[in-house]
């Protein structure tokens, strides 16, 4: 094990998992080692949603966003998901010595657009400068304050074989923006990021199915590492249809030239929402009345198990999905 | 990594090449292939042009697999 | 916008007919031998396209699906990985790499960790991009790591090429290229191993050519296919195999037409006859094999990253007992190494073996790990 922080502690995967559960879970308070997207303090009068999100995105502005845009978006997601109206925003930045203040106004401007749109305050906030390379850019810490109406409780403890998987359109666009946008690739890409707020949305939905169990948004490490952590969390299995996956042709044309996997590339506007059976076409057919549900798909089922996800090839097999050991690299095998 | 998907070609520049694979793109080089021509689909590895896609045959293997199965249910 | 149609080489309902038509095959081989049969995908491509379409599931009964030692990270040798690491901790230094090389352990450390002391380390998906680094930074030494088989390095060959027309003199290769041949015929000529058949690397074809592969079915008298890299063109090349071994026969067949040529790629195969010469070479756990490396010619040793440093690499014994060479050999399963899924895990890795995405240990540990 090495002592220093490594990229690889920062993409989602294995050793980020270690690095949350090793130093972070072990001073801060957590609940059941399980740490949520949002904390809801259910012992206080009325449920308070509570979360913090840091941003450090390469480039800073890319096909459909940016950090700030972003930076907003992902606390509000991380707030909607539990079932929390997102109310309250602070936000805090580290700024390199040099960046450009135009640059720095166009995020902030981002910011209080995506701000609007999602009827959220930024309430708060904070400012430090590093050195000269000390910094890359601008990074962005934004913490969120959300209520959960009373009647409400989102909980993977309420998931139960039999239950459905549904995801608010196609998988992997944000990561392979991304990816598509750093120097060096000599690679261009007609995918832009899904970035968006998604609490109206997922409101909306909520008000028409009451029964949904479960949210999360698959950012980090995607859609496949996100299911592993459910289905780790419930000790239940999750199969994945592959032929349900929604994949655009451009993402699709993308990946097989770079030699990735959709699943592993990181969503900034999608969501995993677990509901009953019986209320999969109820779910579907709101969700694709929105616009941020266009392309809404059921792409897995839940079932008995012990922790595993597996995907169910067009070809009849089963592949089992593991969490990422490493940033998804050009590789040569 | 060896790619399995062919790519289009959409320009070329002395030796290097454009191409293209449902609207992203790739600059490549084409000192292996140098015959390679603006239409071609290729494979590429590690940045570079190794073959130009038999189109001809593209389409006659598929025809190819389903006789090999043909025959092999003839046999039951 | 176009592209090519390449959905029917994902035809499910075409593999699921071909699956049919194989596993039928896979039956009577096993009603005659009283054994599975064992297949070996010589390439680690075909080992990913194998796992992605599911098919080591799918063949569960059937067929034994043996991966073999074209994993190109996985095959160099420790002394190789730590004298990469050196040439990183050198002053003015960037070097460019394949991203699997990054997280492979060496004696003391590996690539990942020394970018995290802060040398200048690069993953790149092109040495052509490495060509860029070298012409930006004029006064640092842009060093990529050459690992890879036939396919790699004409490309390497060809960097090579372009860096004397563009008067790059600042761009070097570490170069631990290797060839396939050598290592299929040492896997044949081991009496504890037993391969029924080979499945051909696809791309390493389209370089040398169909005939270059004819000794695989004269001097072994053992049936092999080229395949392509798509879910249906594996199949092909097992269901030929098979039927193959049913009938008797022992031939090299191409179900891989689209691409691979009898000839092979003369420009490829020009370019690495102008550069390179032939060197024994040392793979990881089998050891040094004659001839099956390539090395720079003399002319052109002032590319060669070699030459740059006096480093000198203690010879290692392997002492944390990695047994990756058994398992690239196919003389033991991962299962059966003491370090396996205990101190050599996916994020922690001891061998090779376990850090490439599909590498077999990492596979096993994936698909054969009791929970």
């Amino acid at each position: 094990m090495t002592e220093k922080i490594l990229l690889a502690h920062g993409d989602g995967g294995k050793l980020t998992h270690d690095l949350i559960d090793n130093v972070f879970v072990k001073h801060f308070y957590v609940d059941n080692n399980a740490l949520p997207d949002a904390f809801v303090a259910d012992k206080e009068p009325g449920k308070i949603a509570f979360t913090t999100d840091t941003f450090v995105v390469n480039p800073l502005f890319f096909k459909g966003g940016d950090i700030g845009k972003i930076a907003i978006a992902g606390t509000v997601n991380d707030l909607a998901v539990v079932g929390a109206v997102p109310k309250y925003i602070s936000c805090g930045f580290i700024i390199e010595e040099g960046f450009l203040i135009a640059d720095l106004e166009k995020i902030v401007e981002s910011m209080a657009k995506t701000a609007k749109e999602a009827g959220v305050a930024i309430v708060t906030g904070d400012t430090k400068v590093v050195e000269k390379n000390k910094g890359d850019g601008v990074f962005i810490n934004t913490s969120g304050i959300g209520f959960v109406p009373e009647n409400r409780t989102l909980s993977y403890k309420e998931i139960a074989p039999g239950d459905a998987v549904l995801i608010n359109g196609n998988i992997g666009e944000h990561g392979m923006a991304i990816m598509s946008e750093r120097s060096g690739l000599n690679f261009s890409s007609p995918v832009k990021s899904d970035c968006q707020a998604l609490n109206n949305f997922i409101e909306k939905l909520m008000e028409h199915v009451p029964e949904v169990k479960f949210m999360r948004d698959p950012t980090r490490g995607g859609v496949a590492t996100t299911l592993k952590e459910i289905a780790t969390d419930t000790g239940l299995n999750i199969t994945i249809e592959e032929e349900s996956l929604p994949v655009s042709d451009e993402l699709m044309g993308a990946v097989d030239l770079l030699g990735l996997d959709p699943l592993y590339l990181a969503n900034e506007g999608k969501v995993l929402i677990f509901v009953p059976q019986d209320k999969v076409e109820t779910a579907l057919e709101i969700m694709s009345s929105l616009p941020e549900g266009i392309g809404s798909k059921q792409i897995a089922t839940v079932g008995e198990g012990n922790g595993q996800v597996f995907l169910q090839t067009a070809f009849g097999g089963k592949k089992i999905i593991d969490l990422l050991a490493g940033a998804p690299l050009p590789r040569i095998c | 990594m060896c790619l399995a998907i062919p790519a289009k070609v959409i320009a070329i520049d002395g030796y290097l090449a454009e191409v293209e694979c449902f609207g992203n793109t790739r600059k490549v080089g084409l000192t292996l292939k140098p015959e390679t021509k603006i239409g071609d689909y290729v494979m590429v590895h590690a940045g570079f042009v190794i073959e130009i896609v038999d189109e001809k045959y593209a389409m006659e293997s598929q025809e190819l697999w389903k006789e090999m199965i043909k025959h092999e249910q003839h046999e039951d | 916008m176009s592209s090519m149609k390449t959905n029917v080489y994902r035809d499910p309902v075409l593999g699921k007919e071909l699956i049919q038509a194989i596993k039928k095959q896979a039956k009577i081989f096993q009603e005659k031998n009283g054994r599975k049969v064992n297949l070996m995908e010589v390439c680690g491509t075909h080992t990913v396209s194998v796992s992605k379409a599911g098919l080591r599931d799918v063949f569960r009964d059937d067929i034994e699906l043996i991966s073999g030692p074209g994993c190109p990270v996985c095959v160099t040798s420790h002394e190789d990985i730590d004298y990469m690491i050196e040439l990183a901790k050198q002053p003015e230094v960037i070097i460019c790499t394949f991203g699997d090389m990054m997280r492979v352990p060496g004696s003391h450390s590996s690539l990942a960790e020394e970018k995290a002391n802060g040398h200048d380390i690069r993953v790149l998906y092109s040495p052509l991009e490495a060509l860029d680094i070298a012409e930006e930074q004029p006064d640092k030494k842009v060093i990529f790591l050459a690992v890879g088989f036939e396919t790699t390095t004409p490309a390497i060959a060809a960097t090579i090429d372009m860096a004397e027309k563009r008067e790059i003199d600042n761009y070097y290769v570490f170069t631990v290229h290797k060839i396939c041949p050598p290592v299929v015929e040492l896997l044949f000529n081991d009496p504890k191993l037993k391969i029924d058949g080979l499945l051909l690397p696809g791309h390493v074809s389209a370089i040398v050519g169909r005939k270059a592969l004819d000794f695989i079915a004269t001097e072994f008298k053992v049936p092999s296919s080229i395949a392509g890299f798509e879910p249906l063109d594996v199949l092909a090349g097992m269901y030929d195999i098979i039927r193959m071994l049913n009938q008797g026969e022992a031939k090299v067949t191409n179900q891989y037409l689209r691409v691979v040529t009898e000839e092979g790629n003369k420009a490829a195969l020009d370019m690495i006859a102008k550069y390179f010469e032939a060197a024994s070479s040392n793979w990881r756990g089998i050891g040094s094999i004659e001839g099956s490396g390539l090395v720079l010619k003399p002319e052109y040793q002032k590319y060669d990253a070699r030459n740059l440093y006096d480093i000198t690499i203690p010879e290692s014994s392997n002492t944390r007992g990695c047994r990756c060479g058994e398992v690239l050999s196919g003389h033991i399963k991962p299962t059966d190494c003491g370090h396996f899924g205990r101190s050599c895990t996916p994020v922690s890795p001891v061998g090779p073996c376990m850090v490439s995405y599909e590498g077999t240990c990492a596979t096993y540990f994936k698909y054969e790990r009791k929970v």
